[in-house]
């Protein structure tokens, strides 16, 4: 996943589509000096790194940040869950002894 | 009714080869608990009593816990009240949600299984949760911060 931020490209992306919302590939190109080609590849990129999603409507792929807050908070639990393996460990030590 | 989804309960289960009672001990004893999971509580563990401890594990530094105990139905269940992963020293959690850890001891062939169930993390703030993230991962914390500063800027 840090990876796939890892390119100045992607992390404007990531940020375009926190700030404005779903946004087109149409949209996302526009502006940009990058082609829609590689914006898109971008995109594969971030959304194998679980980052961003698409949908196609009609004849558009809308693309959309996945919430990075779920990632996180993830995260964060996996955390918390190996402390409490942990300190499991050293529990059993303790009354096993 | 709450449904559990992935983000806000964690459940462990382990099986300690000791008796039923040595395992409540464990868990009931301010000393015998702080023994094991690395902190020194001061007062008795009771139903309703708030209990201290001062954090031992030498990765976490200078950091004071305080517990809420709920409920004890001795060598069966017990259970409390904390701030989860609040491993930030001179940060005062006290007006935040806490989480609810419950013990539950059952008798086996083997022993005693212990079953932990931590839930309620959903409540806690999500700046908190990516604060005890980003103290403990140096990964995370970069980009975090890289997504922040693209996203203000």
């Amino acid at each position: 996943m840090f990876a796939a931020l890892g390119d100045e490209t992607r992390l404007a992306l990531v940020a375009r589509l926190s700030s404005e919302g779903p946004l087109s590939i149409t949209r996302l190109t526009a502006g940009s000096a990058v082609t829609r080609q590689a914006i898109t590849k971008h995109l594969d990129v971030l959304a194998t790194a679980g980052l961003v999603s698409d949908v196609r409507r009609g004849r558009e792929r809308i693309w959309e940040l996945e919430p990075e807050q779920m990632e996180m908070a993830r995260a964060y639990l996996e955390r918390v869950s190996k402390r409490w393996d942990e300190a499991l460990d050293r529990l059993k030590q303790f009354v096993e002894e | 009714m709450k449904l559990h989804n992935s983000t806000d309960r964690i459940e462990k289960q382990i099986l300690l080869r000791a008796p039923r009672s040595r395992v409540w001990r464990a868990l009931a004893n301010a000393e015998e608990f702080g023994a094991w999971f690395g902190m020194k509580l001061e007062g008795a563990i009771a139903p309703g009593a708030r209990v201290h401890g001062q954090i031992t594990l030498p990765e976490h530094g200078n950091v004071t816990v305080e517990i809420v105990i709920e409920r004890m139905d001795p060598e069966s269940r017990m259970s409390y009240r904390w701030h989860p992963y609040a491993v930030e020293s001179g940060v005062d959690y006290s007006s935040e949600p806490t989480t609810l850890v419950e013990f539950q001891l059952e008798e086996v062939a083997e022993g005693t299984r212990l079953t932990v169930v931590e839930s309620g993390f959903d409540g806690i703030p999500l700046a908190r949760r990516a604060e005890a993230l980003r103290m403990n991962d140096a990964g995370w914390a970069e980009q975090l911060e890289n997504i922040a500063r693209y996203v203000a800027s």
